[in-house]
């Protein structure tokens, strides 16, 4: 696709109207019937970050509603409400959906939406791709889903390993779907990850180097790394996989001589640097939050950036620690054993860093504040039982136990989940502009809080006492049934506190709409690029892309010295802010076509499970609509090659990005320009602006 | 990297020959094209993908059960003589890309259509060799082998026909006069692609029939 990438097709805004006319209140725009359109065309990195939570928030009610329905079958022993078949269901289905359809697309909604914004640029450098990627991830995510309507879900764990997987064990479509709907959010992440590496290496704003990023944006940036070296591992496996149910491929046919630890291998080979693509997004959020209100620069910067970096290589060789179990010899034990207790040092670094942000500095209690502590906790519960599974005999013994489940929800709904909640109270004003309320936002963390301990610390206990995970029920006399009760009601604490969360969103919007109140671009007196444009963010992002001298290049022009070297506000965040008004910023147009190639791939998906003839379909329409995006437009025969004057990219910017032709998005309020409209005069200024 | 940032006066014109209108010469801070690094981005993780599907070749290739195995079917002369018609395809790939950039369209045209018919000559090979070893009795079902031979060879020709694909694409392109110089570039990076795919199958042809 790369190859015939063209420059995004270009469009000045026919109104040459103030683009900051921005209502992104989502679905609830008012003029919701001609604006659903431009939705499903937009190329904006913004709107395809909303667009990214949104969809995140909607697989986090499903997963929650299966975590429920587990906990309802396990609150007492000899619960019957599920089969043990319906119960694999429901735990497969719910990890699945939590880590690939809820946690790394709420990473990439983050990293979507800010990554350009603090980087000082108009848009991502591939605009159309970051459209696929999102409709890519969406397909996949509902095909997945589909497959409870269509003989039932996938049943082999979230990690599936082989056998159990084989047609033999597990005779339903449910493993199938498995396979090409993961196959499918893996090519989103893929495209996406390519996309934002490019980004922050190509299109930084003038001095802004490498070591004056945000630590977000480092953390995102690794994060991408992880995923483009890792996915085409999964893919891998999930090809094997697909073969060997769709098309009897030997490879996990034990009786053919097939290794089962194969899989087990290529999946976390995968699956371990997955973790840290899950929880190094919250991380870069969380050294977002504390330092903003710590009223302090982040502590140790380099050693923020380093350890993530580290994080990142290590990350690499420490995946065997999943498999103590599986008799792969004493060797290999050891070695992975070794680098498992040493990535904890730079996790540990980040966790002092944190802290010695907080010591001494002057902390404002608000809500994103509260759940950014509230990961460095949990999270470092969860890292401390971590350490504890390195030491492989003690490992051994809690392997598929209930200490295992506990560990990592303590560090993916801890750690990466609390850390994106502290973000969403801390960015909807940049965001949609206007606050979330605080005083139901306390009440959302500390219920979530309790909630969450009562849940998973339990299984602390149940795992040690050995509790298997993964039994649909268990006897009583074992001495389970306490800390199950706990546990079960925890969950329902959790499900009062995400209801608590939904009603704050829709009550903070219905104030808003009645009551609006200014925001301003600078609610919190932070310290990175995002807060120097207004709230909702412009179209075009930055009316003139700042030159960046400093780390914290925002607060640097709030803040100086005084004679004797005191630190004094120089000026008001609104002062140095800009102000979203202006005129005629080339901005790429929408596309149709990402939508139309993502549409086809599930088809190719069901034509493999159910009927060839679906695939040919849904082939001849993935490759026609990725021929028609890549002519489009600057290989349009109707364009001409006139050299029209216009300077206007380059009037205001005063840098080389914003001619690109690849910044910015659409005007929010007009109507999408259809591909033959647009081609007419996209064509003329992509040619003329070349 | 850190002070590599390349930042465009804007008051400048840019050289017409380092940045030929059309190209997207945008300055960025890498001083290489947006295009061109998500090409290498892209060809660093079709690494690990050729690296996965190789390790799953290597440990399988013994581990049959019942032949046929790699010695009974394998003819590394027929594989040389293709293997030698993809690498040289490397070349005239490269010529292309030597002429578009002096602006020599006819030339670019002729080179970009000797690689894709050399590239489909490889292809047409291995549905030859494939239809050889359907017949001597290795089909994808057969053992463990056969699984893993075909699969990791298939997904080294999915990937040099989409090559085709894109070389028919940049020759009808240049016979409708829409890849002149100011698309060298474009040229360039599909270049990288096809090199890569070769190097993938040096490595491939090394491995599974050359090492026993």
């Amino acid at each position: 696709m790369a190859i015939v990438e063209q420059q995004a097709p270009q469009l000045e805004l026919t109104t040459g109207g103030p683009a900051t006319i921005r209502p992104l209140g989502g679905m609830t725009r008012p003029q919701a019937t001609t604006g659903w359109r431009s939705w499903l065309t937009t190329v904006d990195h913004k709107r395809i970050g909303i667009m990214y939570g949104g969809s995140a928030m909607f697989f986090f009610a499903i997963g929650g509603f299966e975590a429920l329905l587990i906990r309802l079958q396990l609150a007492a022993p000899e619960g019957k409400l599920y089969s043990a078949d319906l119960y694999n269901q429901l735990f497969t289905m719910h990890g699945v959906t939590m880590i690939f359809l809820v946690v790394i697309p709420l990473g990439a909604a983050f990293m979507n939406y800010l990554m350009p914004l603090q980087v000082g640029a108009r848009d991502v450098a591939f605009p159309r791709l970051n459209a696929f990627s999102f409709w890519c991830f969406l397909a996949g995510g509902l095909m997945l889903n589909t497959s409870w309507f269509l003989g039932g879900g996938a049943d082999g764990g979230w990690f599936a390993y082989a056998p159990n997987t084989g047609v033999v064990f597990s005779p339903s479509h449910g493993m199938d779907f498995y396979a090409i709907g993961l196959q499918l959010t893996g090519i989103a992440s893929l495209v996406g990850a390519i996309n934002l590496v490019v980004t922050v290496l190509n299109m930084r704003a003038p001095g802004m180097t490498l070591m004056k990023m945000p630590v977000f944006t480092w953390m995102g940036f690794v994060t991408q790394l992880l995923l483009v070296f890792a996915l085409p591992v999964i893919s891998v496996a999930l090809f094997l996989l697909t073969f060997a149910r769709l098309f009897n491929a030997n490879f996990f046919n034990v009786s053919q001589g097939a290794d089962p630890l194969l899989w087990e291998h290529l999946f976390w080979i995968f699956g371990h640097p997955e973790v840290y693509i899950l929880i190094l997004p919250a991380f870069g959020i969380v050294s977002e939050i504390i330092p903003v209100f710590s009223r302090k620069p982040i502590f140790g910067y380099p050693f923020m950036v380093f350890s993530g970096i580290a994080i990142g290589f290590m990350g690499w060789g420490v995946w065997a620690h999943h498999m103590f179990a599986s008799g792969m010899g004493p060797l290999s034990v050891a070695a992975f054993a070794m680098s498992t207790m040493f990535i904890a040092v730079p996790t540990g670094v980040k966790i002092l860093n944190w802290l010695a942000t907080m010591w001494g500095g002057k902390l404002w209690f608000t809500t994103p504040m509260l759940f950014a502590i509230g990961l460095v906790t949990m999270f470092t519960i969860g890292g401390l039982s971590g350490v504890t599974h390195a030491v492989a005999p003690s490992d051994t013994q809690q392997t598929d136990t209930y200490y295992i489940v506990a560990h990592f929800h303590y560090v993916i709904f801890g750690g990466a989940l609390f850390g994106f909640i502290g973000g969403l109270y801390f960015w909807w004003p940049k965001v949609f502009g206007f606050m979330l309320s605080e005083k139901l936002g306390k009440w959302h963390f500390w219920t979530l809080l309790i909630g969450f301990n009562l849940t998973f610390g339990p299984m602390h206990i149940l795992g040690l006492q050995g509790m298997p995970r993964r039994m649909h029920t268990y006897v009583a006399g074992y001495g389970f049934e306490f800390w199950n009760m706990v546990a079960t009601i925890g969950a329902f604490v959790i499900f009062v506190s995400m209801s608590i969360f939904a009603a704050n969103l829709l009550l903070s919007w219905r104030s808003h709409r009645r009551h609006p109140v200014e925001v301003g671009p600078d609610p919190w007196d932070s310290r990175s690029l995002e807060w120097m444009v207004p709230s909702p963010v412009p179209a075009h992002n930055f009316d003139e892309v700042p030159t960046v001298s400093h780390l914290d290049e925002f607060w640097h022009r709030k803040y100086g010295e005084d004679a004797t070297g005191k630190v004094v506000r120089i000026a008001t965040g609104a002062e140095v802010a800009q102000k979203g008004d202006a005129k005629d910023v080339h901005l790429p147009s929408p596309s149709y076509w990402p939508l139309v190639v993502a549409a086809g791939l599930p088809l190719i998906g069901y034509g493999l499970i159910f009927n060839l003839a679906f695939a040919a379909v849904g082939a001849v329409i993935v490759v026609l609509a990725a021929f028609a995006w890549g002519y489009e437009p600057a290989d349009d025969p109707e364009a001409h090659h006139g050299h029209a004057g216009h300077d206007d990219g380059h009037a205001g910017g005063g840098d080389g990005h914003d001619d690109d032709g690849e910044g910015g998005g659409d005007g929010h309020d007009e109507e999408p320009v259809s591909v033959g409209a647009g081609t007419g005069a996209t064509g003329e200024e992509a040619a003329s602006d070349d | 990297m850190t002070d590599t940032a390349i930042h465009e006066d804007p008051t400048v014109e840019p050289d017409p020959v380092l940045h030929p209108k059309g190209v997207v010469s945008h300055a960025t801070s890498t001083g290489l094209s947006n295009e061109k690094l998500a090409m290498w981005v892209f060809l660093g993780s079709d690494c690990l993908l050729f690296g996965a599907l190789i390790s799953t070749y290597l440990l399988l290739r013994h581990r049959f059960v019942v032949g046929p195995g790699p010695k009974d079917v394998f003819d590394i002369p027929f594989t040389s003589v293709s293997s030698f018609v993809l690498l040289f395809s490397s070349l005239t790939m490269a010529l292309a890309v030597g002429a578009i950039h002096r602006g020599d369209e006819r030339r670019c045209r002729t080179f970009l259509i000797t690689t894709s018919l050399l590239g489909m000559v490889f292809i047409a090979g291995q549905v030859y060799e494939f239809t050889t070893f359907v017949r001597e009795g290795l089909g994808y079902t057969t053992n463990i082998f056969g699984s893993a031979f075909y699969t990791l060879t298939g997904f080294h020709g999915a990937h040099v026909s989409i090559g085709i694909v894109f070389l028919l694409s940049l020759f009808v392109m240049s016979v409708r006069g829409k890849l002149g110089v100011e698309r060298a570039e474009t040229v360039e990076i599909f270049g990288l692609y096809w090199h890569f795919v070769d190097i993938v199958w040096i490595l491939i042809f090394t491995i599974v029939y050359l090492i026993p």
